[in-house]
């Protein structure tokens, strides 16, 4: 492949994954059972990106099973989002060009709640900070932090370069967290994602004290982890399956009380919300169950989205969740996010949501945020203003 | 003066120095357009990239920043090497689809501003 026999874009994934191997001493490639790729949003690609995925198209085709992060909009429902249509028209592009690669248009950070779903042990090449998390540390699979155009030449080639989290020995945890602090909601467990990434970077925490913790729970967990901080691996003793593992010196840290009280009222900025989003990382099954009862014969008042993969909206459908979230006039948000679309171009400055991550890259865009439960998210739609 | 440090990605160019000191963040800290670092308190902040010979320790930032210094290329912004202390994924995967020479392990701290520097795969002349 590297020599060019394969064509032109398995030749520039090659380069791109021995360079790599080269620069973390990774000793061979090793072959990966599934991809996620990030870099979707033309936000961010511009005409440039969407150039590069042109080029890789022509000869370009996935090896393994490759899904996709979500997009700048709803592919279906732009312009009811209020996206215009320069930007949708580019979107689109970018959706066909990683088509035509043979890349599951999947559209969303929860591939693990779409179908691609590795088993322990098993080596993958994720994008996406909170999948990856997500994936190492509640699936045991074996993943590094990969960029969009590191993933796709992974999908590219079906190889990534050995080194890092897919070796054991790099995966024991490096600090340890004794957790004093009450955690009763899923919230909770994204405040104390919040707090820990700051300080332990890109380390590896592994989390005492911990009972019981849910989908929602890990899922929210990963995120928050990977956005204060670089982390890409957590272990929670007794519940995680890699928990066991250990060998290394950790650094100690608590998280108290007076911890998950301030990291939550720091996520709070001064305003009344305009907007209100759940759903980062996209909802589960679970969540939208919980959202209809919430909804069910309210309306909200307020621009109101719930951020789901299609898979599980489906899910929602046939259960007859979805239909109750939409007689209240509250939005689902496919394909996309709060995140990824450009909320703060439509107008919008104060938004309330239950994700820390979400708080976090939302105030990069410039965008006040209110953190708080998902029971409180609907209180702040469905009341008058 | 003669440094030599390890290509990531090989090939040749010239032109003037400009140093940073940190690290660089792509996406977000550099105008995909114009080419001017634009991160808030970077001590290159306000000058621009194109053209010169970037010396800088490591990347930082949103792994998105490989796309930024691919838009730089096709824009005709983009620095026509960079030099690193360690190279890191962002930067590495950047300067490979944009095929801009890229050269790390360097003593970066030997290099200053605005001279004339030469990038020949592994070897850079100052």
């Amino acid at each position: 492949m590297l020599a060019g026999r394969d064509g032109h874009a398995s030749q520039k994934a090659m380069e791109i994954l021995v360079a790599l191997g080269r620069i973390y001493g990774a000793k061979r490639l090793v072959r990966v059972s599934s991809v996620q790729v990030s870099g979707v949003s033309y936000k961010n690609l511009g005409d440039a990106g969407l150039e590069f995925l042109d080029e890789l198209a022509k000869d370009g085709r996935s090896r393994v099973k490759t899904t996709l992060n979500p997009a700048g909009m709803s592919l279906t429902d732009w312009r009811t989002q209020g996206i215009d249509s320069h930007f949708a028209e580019k979107q689109l592009e970018v959706v066909d060009a990683y088509r035509r690669l043979g890349v599951e248009i999947s559209c969303t950070c929860t591939p693990y709640l779409a179908g691609n779903e590795p088993r322990f042990g098993e080596h993958i090449a994720w994008g996406e900070s909170s999948a990856v998390a997500y994936a190492n540390s509640v699936l045991g699979a074996r993943t590094n932090r990969e960029g969009g155009p590191s993933a796709l030449a992974a999908s590219l080639t079906g190889r990534t370069p050995l080194y890092g989290l897919h070796l054991p020995r790099n995966r024991v945890p490096t600090h340890t967290v004794d957790v004093e602090a009450q955690l009763r909601s899923s919230e909770d467990f994204s405040s104390m994602g919040y707090f820990v990434g700051k300080s332990v970077k890109d380390g590896i925490p592994r989390f005492r004290g911990i009972r019981k913790a849910g989908l929602e729970d890990l899922k929210t967990l990963s995120a928050a982890l990977a956005s204060s901080g670089g982390v890409a691996m957590f272990h929670i003793a007794g519940l995680t399956p890699e928990s066991a593992l250990g060998g290394k010196k950790t650094e100690e840290l608590t998280f108290t009380p007076r911890d998950l009280a301030e990291t939550e009222a720091n996520l709070n900025d001064r305003g009344t919300p305009d907007f209100v989003s759940v759903g980062c990382p996209h909802c589960s099954l679970g969540e939208l169950k919980t959202l209809a009862r919430l909804l069910k014969g309210r309306k909200v008042r307020k621009e109101f989205w719930v951020c789901c993969s299609r898979e599980v909206k489906r899910k929602g459908d046939a259960a007859g969740y979805s239909r109750l979230i939409l007689g209240s006039g509250a939005k689902f948000a496919t394909d996309t996010c709060m995140v990824v679309a450009p909320i703060e171009e439509m107008g919008y400055k104060v938004v309330a949501t239950n994700s820390a991550k979400a708080c976090h890259y939302m105030r990069n865009s410039g965008l006040r945020v209110r953190f708080m439960p998902l029971e409180k998210c609907v209180e702040e739609a469905t009341r008058s203003r | 003066m003669r440094l030599r440090g390890r290509a990531i990605y090989d090939g040749r160019a010239e032109g003037l120095s400009l140093i940073s000191a940190s690290p660089m963040s792509f996406y977000g800290g550099v105008n995909p357009d114009t080419g001017e670092v634009t991160e808030r308190g970077h001590e290159l902040q306000g000058e621009s990239v194109k053209g010169r010979v970037l010396v800088f320790p490591y990347g930082k930032g949103s792994t998105v920043g490989s796309y930024v210094l691919y838009r730089l290329k096709k824009n005709g912004v983009a620095p026509c090497a960079i030099l690193n202390a360690k190279c890191e994924t962002i930067v590495a995967v950047g300067a490979i689809i944009s095929e801009i020479p890229c050269v790390d392990m360097l003593d970066i701290g030997r290099i200053k501003r605005d001279v004339d520097v030469k990038v020949d795969g592994r070897n850079v002349l100052v």
